[in-house]
């Protein structure tokens, strides 16, 4: 019974994706119907400037949200696990989760709302695009990677860094080569998270940012509204065949740092 | 001083991410939902000007049917789309849990490789399988069954199709892992006893696994909530789920006041499900 409903429902999970995959390779103009074996839906996404940009832009704002999440998250997921109690720490709790359950129109809504002030008032940050969907996306990112860093601290002994400072080592040495290293599969895990996030999201990406910056999941969503290409299929595809390659990387990765 | 000062020094980063970043954001929503709209760029004049707070958003929002019926559409979407995963999930999270170590990766693997093909994508191949001259529909008229195409898109099924498969996942990996934390000689032991495969479920299995359920429901609920995209691109034009109706009212109607204030009661008619959601974490 058990094995039966795990095969229907990767059947369900998988069907629409094996279909799009298949038909990505079709002759026809017509998203979804057979034509014979072509690449040219490919040649196509490869010459689809505007495609091209947006992709660009999507893969600059990915990394650098991924990179600023990784930081903001592992500093604050550290202050959580291992400050101990401090004033403000509850709040410190609340404010970090909260970008993990505010819905997306909530959070690309409530921070364009922050920018047009900060720039009505300050002059920063002047209009709206790659900037401010980097930093939208780092905060979300960055939740992801809290909630990461800390579980990894937590199931750590705090002895091990008491160790190295009864050892004579300062403060900074014990973090660098104690907690640092303890934290790495955490972080390297949250930093994959935010990437994939960054580069999947439209709806806080198409609030916070202006006419100069269309990321690709803005492309494709006006695509999708505008009626079905085969182009998307093949991005998909390559979208998949890059994933499958960093996920199958990111599982050789953890199975070395296991064994160390 | 020194001291002070590096103690407070690693504060000084998440301190104000989560200043500026978070909270800054949320107060401002807030207060812009009391601010006019204004025929300028940005189309929108603060509370704190001449004119004073403007209440006419949330007077709205809190009188017009037409935002009732958005809330309410938004929260029986959210829940249908719970109960859906859970039915779907169930199932599935226990076939992950017995299957053997060997495979126990490679499945979870399959569960969340599909995921990784871009969301919109998957919604592409959805429109693909259920439009007029799509794939399900040229089948079925190849088949003969049916002479004419079947309306599938821009329907409510397609809606709850959409969404329970990008939610299904969610529901899946918090089963299982409450699932395989359970030790199977329980069941195993009441099936020595006489058990029936049924009754060992209905009797073992299932209370064992109900804070994971409970927990795998509002896991779904809470961001199917908020959701914008899935209905645009699959449910019917009736579909007005709050989601869409901020979408609307910020970018179409340019309305960024009223669009704040759906904002506002959005996150109030979550606290409840997340301040659950909390207490059930915490207990586990």
């Amino acid at each position: 019974m058990a094995r039966l409903g795990l095969a229907l429902g990767l059947g369900f999970l998988w069907l629409p994706v094996l279909l799009l995959a298949g038909y990505a390779f079709s002759e026809s103009r017509i998203p979804f119907q057979w034509g014979g074996f072509s690449l040219r839906w490919f040649a196509a996404l490869a010459e689809n400037e505007r495609l091209l940009e947006a992709a660009w832009l999507s893969l600059r704002v990915a990394l650098g949200s991924a990179t600023l999440a990784v930081l903001l998250g592992g500093a604050t997921g550290w202050v959580l696990a291992r400050r101990g109690s401090f004033r403000g720490r509850a709040l410190f709790g609340v404010l970090a989760g909260a970008p993990l359950v505010l819905p997306d129109v909530v959070m690309g809504l409530s921070l364009l709302l922050l920018f047009v002030l900060l720039e009505g008032a300050t002059g920063w940050p002047a209009g709206r695009g790659a900037t401010t969907i980097l930093l939208a996306h780092a905060t979300i990112g960055a939740a992801y990677v809290v909630v990461l860093a800390q579980a990894r601290l937590a199931e750590m002994a705090p002895e091990l860094e008491e160790a190295a400072r009864d050892l004579g080592a300062g403060p900074a040495t014990a973090f660098a080569t104690i907690t640092l290293p303890l934290m790495a599969p955490s972080l390297a895990a949250g930093w994959l998270l935010a990437f994939t996030l960054s580069l999947d999201d439209v709806v806080v990406a198409s609030f916070v940012s202006g006419p100069a910056g269309t990321t690709l999941p803005m492309v494709v969503f006006s695509m999708l509204r505008l009626g079905l290409t085969p182009e998307v299929n093949a991005l998909a595809v390559v979208i998949l065949a890059v994933a499958a390659l960093g996920g199958g990387l990111a599982l050789l990765a953890l199975r070395g740092l296991r064994r160390l | 001083m020194r001291p002070l000062l590096l103690r407070a020094l690693p504060l000084a980063l998440p301190g104000l991410w989560l200043a500026l970043l978070v909270a800054a954001p949320l107060l401002v929503v807030l207060a812009l939902a009391f601010a006019w709209p204004t025929e300028s760029v940005p189309p929108i004049a603060p509370p704190w000007g001449a004119e004073g707070p403007n209440i006419e958003p949330f007077a709205l929002v809190l009188e017009d049917p037409f935002y009732h019926a958005a809330f309410a559409q938004a929260a029986l979407v959210a829940a249908g789309t719970a109960a859906l995963c859970l039915l779907l999930g169930f199932p599935m999270a226990i076939g992950l849990a017995r299957a053997t170590p060997a495979w126990r990766l490679p499945l979870l693997m399959a569960v969340l490789l599909p995921f990784w093909t871009g969301f919109l994508p998957r919604l592409g191949a959805w429109i693909g399988l259920l439009r007029d001259e799509g794939w399900i529909n040229t089948l079925l008229q190849s088949l003969g069954l049916i002479a004419d195409p079947l309306p599938l898109l821009y329907s409510w099924p397609a809606l709850f199709l959409g969404m329970a498969h990008a939610y299904l996942p969610f529901a899946v990996l918090p089963l299982y892992a409450s699932l395989s934390r359970r030790d199977p000689a329980v069941e195993e032991a009441a099936a020595d006893l006489g058990a029936t495969p049924w009754a060992v479920f209905r009797t073992i299995t299932l209370p064992l696994a109900a804070p994971g359920a409970a927990a795998a429901f509002l896991l779904v609920f809470i961001p199917a909530m908020g959701e914008y995209v899935i209905p645009e691109l699959l449910g019917p034009p009736g579909a007005q789920l709050v989601g869409r109706v901020l979408w609307q009212e910020f970018f179409q109607n340019r309305d960024w006041p009223v669009a704040a204030a759906l904002a506002v009661l959005l996150l109030l008619a979550l606290l409840l499900p997340i301040l659950l959601f909390q207490r059930l974490e915490a207990r586990r």
